[in-house]
């Protein structure tokens, strides 16, 4: 029986095989090696998480309906029923309380989406800080942006479409951050919602949740596929370690090993969207109550993507400017729509940017840590800081309720923190990062501390350092750019610039001619600024340490 | 200075002590006649025992030290004539009188007296002036309330301080809409009728008595409701909902991560 099972499923192999040639693609793709290390398994969780938003929100179609038609609901849940409500409000209540295993599925959803951006957040801060979007990786870091965009996006649709009280509110304030863009802003508006809000065309409902259903998933889904065969292609990138180079990828093969791991983490990332929807209460749209314009909770916050937009609403001072009859409502535009286009805008550029900066054009395909690149992981805390202000300006009602604060000093102080902060948060990563390295500068050239002490037939003491083992020297001479011989001399566009030093001064280029010139020049001297302390450049030797014999 | 002018100053000086002789015995007659026909104090001597248990009360409790000896207020705390019984079974059957410090707001805290010795001070503070009694209802009536009904007007009139599900929120400068947590079916009635720190008065004609009952109704059920979603983080909205996706969610799931990659 088992032999004719083997004929039978080796026959069916050879008939795909015999039409697509798949067996040769597929041995190729089997040996496919993915590196190991922990942090490129957190883009998988957005991965997965999506795969789980599709999944349940397939099952929540089948009971949603998207339609503002005004019924009285009639459900199981007492303390609404009797109170007229929209029809797609009255659906969610029904598929939360009717539907057999409904409210589940929506929580698992809802938490599944929470997952989804922060693991897009989280899976970026890793690409940024390890220098993985430079090139190669420039239009993938892009792609990587617009998904995290574009996941905002969704996720704010989808939380919307209940007609809740609470997302309802979170519409008006989008709907009122449409109006504020000058000239155009009411007809966008309209274009948008087909109607004023809340709707009266009946038109805004139908068209969120194809928005929410198709439209997005769909550009989602093309993304995320274009983002992986990029990976695909180019190979992944890996930390400088032993037998590792700019041209090989060391690791586990696709088939078995990565595939079963990767798997694995597939359920992980199920089960614990399935805990958190099972334990953990989340969007209770029946105690919000339906969408009412004249009603609004105290604590009225959006999901936590949203929550620097919230924020930057909040904290922006209340101005206004009115030209011939027209108001410009820089208290909404600034905070709602220019501020995050240069948000947004800078995560675009910022690999060119960087690139411009330090005439970096190589092929990357090892890893920087963060210490290895001081500027750019301040820049980067420096971008974080902003935003975590932001964020909590977006709550700073919560926050001041639940510590006692004064909401007015929680204001300020914010207010305050959102222009200082950034730069206090920027400067001491700098000096964090330049002293990590230099302390690998000292263990590079002087070797490790042993702790003992030696006395010199001449009385002098000494203290001993012990040389790192061959490998790990050339590791960490890798890693904070000495892996090149005359790293020093080589003309700009080798793109290892990362010790700072000779910059833009090797021999033959003069003075930069032009503006731009000059202006990349002073960013240049901006970037490497005090990379390596002059005490400890490769050619220092301290006379006083011996090498333990 | 001539002798004509000196005489017809002292002429005129004494008109002036004339006039002012007499102002001050007509002071004196209207102040005595005053003595005579005013009542002798109704307040000093009471009728009903209560309202005086309840002055004494209102010394020893030390209300007087800010509202005065006889609840007329002061530079610390306002006038508590025309406040009626209502405000003061609220204020202190809630904890909140007497006050433990100055502040943007007074707590609700453990209450410092009796609820018989609140009921006495009530009666002494309504015998001040005219003001709202305490209302009286039994569970049976706002029980039979419309809790549908109560739920609109809960979310119309008190949700925008009170949050969606009453867990409270913040107003100006420190103060708060407490959360509703804990209030009794009286003391939100009495809340309503009073209008106690920053909330508003919504009398009678506002909000009728059945829909004050319907909107009680609506905040004992769904305090008493179980959370069908699990647990349900304080009810206060995505906040709370973000802290445990970052912690529960991305945190166990980059420890997740950690441990596949330390076992590759």
């Amino acid at each position: 029986m088992a032999s004719m099972g083997e004929t039978a499923a080796r026959q069916g192999l050879r008939y795909v095989d015999d039409r697509f040639g798949s067996a040769s693609f597929l041995r190729r793709s089997f040996n496919k090696v993915f590196p190991d290390h922990w942090s490129f398994l957190l883009g998988e969780i957005a991965l997965y998480s999506f795969v789980i938003l599709l999944l349940t929100g397939t099952y929540l179609t089948l009971f949603f309906h998207a339609s503002t038609e005004v019924v009285t609901y009639n459900g199981s849940y007492a303390p609404l029923r009797g109170v007229q409500m929209t029809d797609a409000y009255a659906s969610t209540l029904h598929m939360s309380f009717d539907v057999r295993g409904g409210l589940l599925m929506r929580q698992i959803h809802h938490w599944a989406a929470v997952l989804f951006v922060m693991s897009i957040a989280v899976h970026m801060m890793r690409v940024f800080f390890t220098g993985a979007f430079r090139k190669p990786r420039t239009i993938n870091w892009h792609i990587g942006v617009t998904l995290f965009i574009l996941a905002t996006l969704e996720g704010f649709a989808g939380y919307s479409l209940p007609d809740d009280l609470l997302s309802g509110t979170g519409l008006r304030i989008a709907y009122s951050v449409m109006e504020s863009i000058p000239v155009v802003g009411t007809y966008l508006a309209y274009f948008v919602f087909g109607s004023d809000f809340p709707s009266t065309s009946g038109d805004f409902i139908p068209r969120l949740f194809i928005i929410h259903v198709l439209l997005v998933p769909g550009i989602l889904l093309a993304l995320i596929s274009a983002h992986m065969m990029i990976i695909w292609h180019q190979k992944h990138t890996d930390f400088p370690g032993p037998g590792k180079t700019e041209h090989n990828v060391v690791g586990s093969p696709f088939f078995p090993t990565f595939v079963i791991k990767t798997n694995g983490f597939l359920f992980l990332v199920f089960g614990v969207c399935a805990f958190l929807g099972a334990f953990a209460q989340i969007n209770p749209v029946w105690l919000y109550g339906p969408y009412n314009a004249s009603q609004v909770s105290a604590g009225s916050q959006p999901d936590w993507y949203i929550f620097f937009l919230e924020g930057s609403l909040r904290l922006m001072p209340n101005l206004e400017s009115n030209f011939w009859g027209h108001t410009i409502s820089w208290n909404i535009f600034v905070p709602g729509v220019i501020l995050p286009g240069i948000m947004f805008n800078l995560l675009y550029v910022y690999p060119s940017l960087e690139a411009w900066i330090t005439k970096d054009k190589a092929y990357h395909n090892l890893l920087q840590r963060p210490r290895d690149v001081p500027t750019r992981t301040a820049l980067g805390v420096f971008g974080l800081t902003f935003y975590a202000i932001l964020y909590l300006g977006g709550q700073n009602d919560v926050l001041a309720n639940t510590f006692h604060w004064s909401l007015q000093s929680t204001t300020w102080v914010m207010r305050v923190l959102i222009i200082i902060g950034p730069f206090i948060a920027y400067y001491v990563t700098k000096r964090w990062a330049l002293g990590l390295r230099h302390k690998d500068e000292e263990r590079l050239h002087h070797g490790e501390e042993t702790g003992i002490i030696r006395r010199l037939p001449s009385g002098e003491y000494i203290e001993v350092h012990e040389p790192l083992p061959a490998q790990r020297q050339a590791i960490l001479a890798m890693q904070l750019g000495h892996d090149l011989p005359d790293h020093a001399e080589l003309p700009s566009g080798n793109g290892h610039h990362s010790n700072g030093q000779g910059n833009g001064q090797a021999p033959g280029i003069g003075r930069p001619v032009g503006a731009m010139a000059r202006a990349r020049e002073a960013l240049e001297g901006f970037f490497f600024e005090r990379h390596d302390s002059p005490k400890s450049g490769p050619g220092d030797d301290d006379p006083k340490t011996l090498t333990r014999p | 200075m001539s002798p004509s002018t000196f005489a017809r100053r002292l002429a005129s000086r004494r008109r002036q002590l004339a006039s002012a002789a007499i102002v001050a015995v007509a002071l004196g007659l209207l102040g005595m006649l005053y003595a005579a026909i005013a009542p002798r104090g109704s307040a000093a001597t009471s009728a009903d025992p209560a309202v005086d248990e309840g002055r004494s009360l209102f010394q020893s409790l030390s209300c007087a030290s800010c509202h005065g000896l006889n609840g007329e207020g002061g530079k610390r705390a306002p006038s508590l004539i025309g406040v009626g019984a209502a405000a003061v079974d609220f204020q202190m059957g809630t904890g909140r009188m007497p006050l433990q410090q100055h502040g943007a707001e007074a707590p609700r805290k453990r209450p410092v007296a009796s609820e018989g010795d609140i009921l006495k001070v009530a009666a002494y503070v309504a015998s001040l002036g005219p003001g709202p009694a305490i209302p009286q209802f039994d569970a049976a009536d706002w029980q039979k309330a419309d809790t549908a009904y109560g739920g609109a007007l809960f979310r119309t009139n008190c949700a925008q301080c009170h949050n969606f599900a009453g867990s409270g929120g913040a107003l100006t400068y420190g103060k708060y809409a407490p959360s509703l947590s804990d209030a009794t079916p009286t003391q939100i009635y009495e809340a309503m009728i009073t209008g106690p720190e920053n909330m508003p008065v919504f009398g009678d004609k506002q909000i009728t008595p059945d829909q004050k009952l319907a909107i009680i109704n609506y905040v004992r059920t769904i305090k008493t409701q179980a959370d069908p979603g699990g647990v349900g983080l304080g009810r206060v909205g995505p906040v709370t909902e973000t802290v445990v996706g970052w912690l529960v969610g991305i945190g166990v799931l980059v420890i997740v991560t950690i441990w596949i990659g330390a076992r590759a």
